[in-house]
């Protein structure tokens, strides 16, 4: 197969503003089809912007994203609401719909799209909630769950209908180690067995690496560093050291932009 | 100076947009392809939320309102020997006036709040953005069974309110101080027309319930996504519904009894 059917996802050029802060700046980056593509880079560049630009949940200022071909952002919205049927996403907070329970959030995106009866709907809901342990959590309300049990349900959610492209947004973020393991394990055994294109933002290093084909580093709205685990693990750019080894002080800054702490000592912080 | 101007510009921009924006929601969730599988079982559950848990407060306002009615019309009357038109008073003022009117205000304030606090937390939870995902449009399935709750619930809401208004009104008038009933009721059925007075209250509060549930929607939809700003878009809903009911009031009381 050529390298130009196997792109799944095409963002090209891609430049996003928020008020006067420049998000991403001409960002392009490509995503295989059926690997798993993490996107890293410290917190603040917007890397949840980017899945939500991918979902067509937010307009770029300039530049595009090619979803199987066609441009998410061009397409007419009935169009746009089909192509999202082939997504399920991951949010940041689970985004649970807290008016039903643990399996009818799971049943939702079935009885949606599908015509199945009920008892294969509850079949398969079963087989989702088993498969993130939630099994015997499935009559709790979203409320009665912790953050990481309610980030599970939302992945048992995410692939209630075995999308082609799924995307995670943090998903190690607030996980036990025995969770995060299965988790892991999940999510590799999905992209394995389903063959969907898997795209996860995190900023846990060592997890992310363990499972991703090919890794982007995003940092200043630009794609800072690229290729397997290996090759940005061996990289010797000082700003890719920095990131990967976790150090404090290099080239990325760790400080949001300041003024010098001297002047803003004497300014004290209200103006 | 040009500070201030531009601010000013900037502002009376940024509310023709917000009038953009709620054009735009009522066409995205109204103008569809109807889907009453789907859309039936939602509709019903809003009716109930909006409308049926809104009954106690209609009831109870209503009825005291038309109490408060009935007393005052007899003191006032009484003294000209004519308190056998209390009937036709209480009538009159709750059917074309202060029951589309003041169910309106109770409405906004108890469903139109509730409907803008539910949809701001749904949009702040990421619930919105997560039905969108899903491939399901938020606009047909939030938006628009809460808007059509609204329109119904508001003028079978203000019939309520009059019918309970003037019993309350016959309770203390006929029952208490002692009127005729037949002169109260024989009084209020010779002056009150139905197409006249009736017909346009029910018009009164249909266009009320539109506006009160379409601005509790669209402040939902477009508030920030924070807990002060949900605070903040429950606070416009009120005072906003409030604005346009007591104007819009006018406006129509001018164009239905101008003439009078």
């Amino acid at each position: 197969m050529s390298m130009q059917s196997d792109l799944h996802i095409d963002v090209q050029d891609l430049t996003f503003h928020r008020g006067d802060r420049t998000i991403f700046n001409r960002l392009s980056l490509s995503i295989q089809r059926g690997k798993i593509t993490a996107i890293m880079g410290p917190s603040g560049t917007g890397k949840t912007t980017l899945l939500k630009l991918i979902g067509g949940q937010l307009r770029p200022h300039d530049g595009s994203v090619i979803v199987d071909g066609s441009n998410v952002h061009t397409l007419s919205r009935k169009a746009l609401f089909a192509l999202r049927a082939k997504m399920g996403m991951l949010f940041q907070s689970g985004a649970l719909f807290t008016d039903m329970s643990v399996a009818e959030n799971v049943a939702f995106p079935l009885r949606v799209h599908t015509n199945l009866p009920d008892s294969a709907v509850d079949d398969l809901v079963l087989m989702k909630l088993n498969a993130v342990g939630l099994r015997g959590a499935f009559q709790l309300r979203p409320a009665e769950l912790s953050g990481g049990m309610a980030r599970r349900a939302a992945l048992a959610r995410a692939i209630a209908l075995d999308p082609e492209i799924l995307m995670y947004d943090e998903p190690f973020a607030g996980q036990d180690p025995i969770a995060m393991g299965v988790l892991i394990n999940l999510i590799s055994r999905l992209n394995k067995a389903l063959g969907h294109t898997s795209v996860i933002v995190s900023h846990d290093i060592q997890e992310t690496l363990s499972i991703a084909d090919h890794v982007y580093l995003i940092s200043d709205g630009k794609v800072l560093s690229q290729g397997t685990p290996s090759q940005l693990l061996a990289s010797n750019d000082p700003r890719v050291v920095q990131f990967m080894k976790g150090e404090p002080d290099g080239p990325v800054p760790f400080h949001y932009p300041a003024p010098s702490f001297e002047d803003q000592l004497f300014k004290g912080v209200e103006q | 100076m040009i500070h201030y101007l531009q601010q000013l510009g900037a502002s009376v921009l940024n509310r023709i947009a917000g009038l953009g924006r709620a054009g735009q929601l009522l066409g995205q969730a109204l103008i569809a392809k109807p889907a009453p599988l789907i859309m039936f079982p939602l509709l019903i559950r809003q009716l109930y939320f909006i409308g049926v848990l809104s009954l106690v407060i209609i009831v109870v306002s209503g009825l005291f309102i038309g109490m408060v009615l009935g007393l005052q019309g007899y003191t006032i009357l009484v003294d000209y020997g004519s308190e056998q038109a209390v009937g036709q008073m209480v009538a009159l003022s709750l059917v074309r006036e202060l029951a589309p009117v003041v169910t309106a205000l109770l409405f906004a304030g108890r469903a139109g709040s509730a409907v803008t606090a539910e949809i701001g937390l749904m949009k702040a939870t990421e619930q919105l953005a997560s039905y969108e995902m899903i491939g399901v449009d938020p606009m047909r399935r939030i938006m628009a069974p809460r808007l059509w709750a609204g329109f119904i619930s508001m003028p079978i809401l203000s019939m309520i309110f009059a019918i309970v208004g003037i019993w309350g009104g016959s309770l203390v008038a006929v029952d208490w101080l002692g009127i005729f009933s037949g002169s109260f009721w024989a009084n209020m059925q010779a002056s009150v027309s139905f197409s006249n007075d009736v017909g346009n209250g029910i018009i009164k509060s249909l266009v009320f319930g539109f506006v009160v549930i379409w601005i509790a929607v669209f402040q939902g939809n477009d508030c920030v996504p924070t807990s002060e700003g949900i605070s903040q878009a429950t606070t416009r809903t009120v005072v906003y519904s409030s604005l346009a009911i007591l104007g819009l009031d006018f406006l129509l009381t001018a164009m239905m009894f101008g003439e009078l």
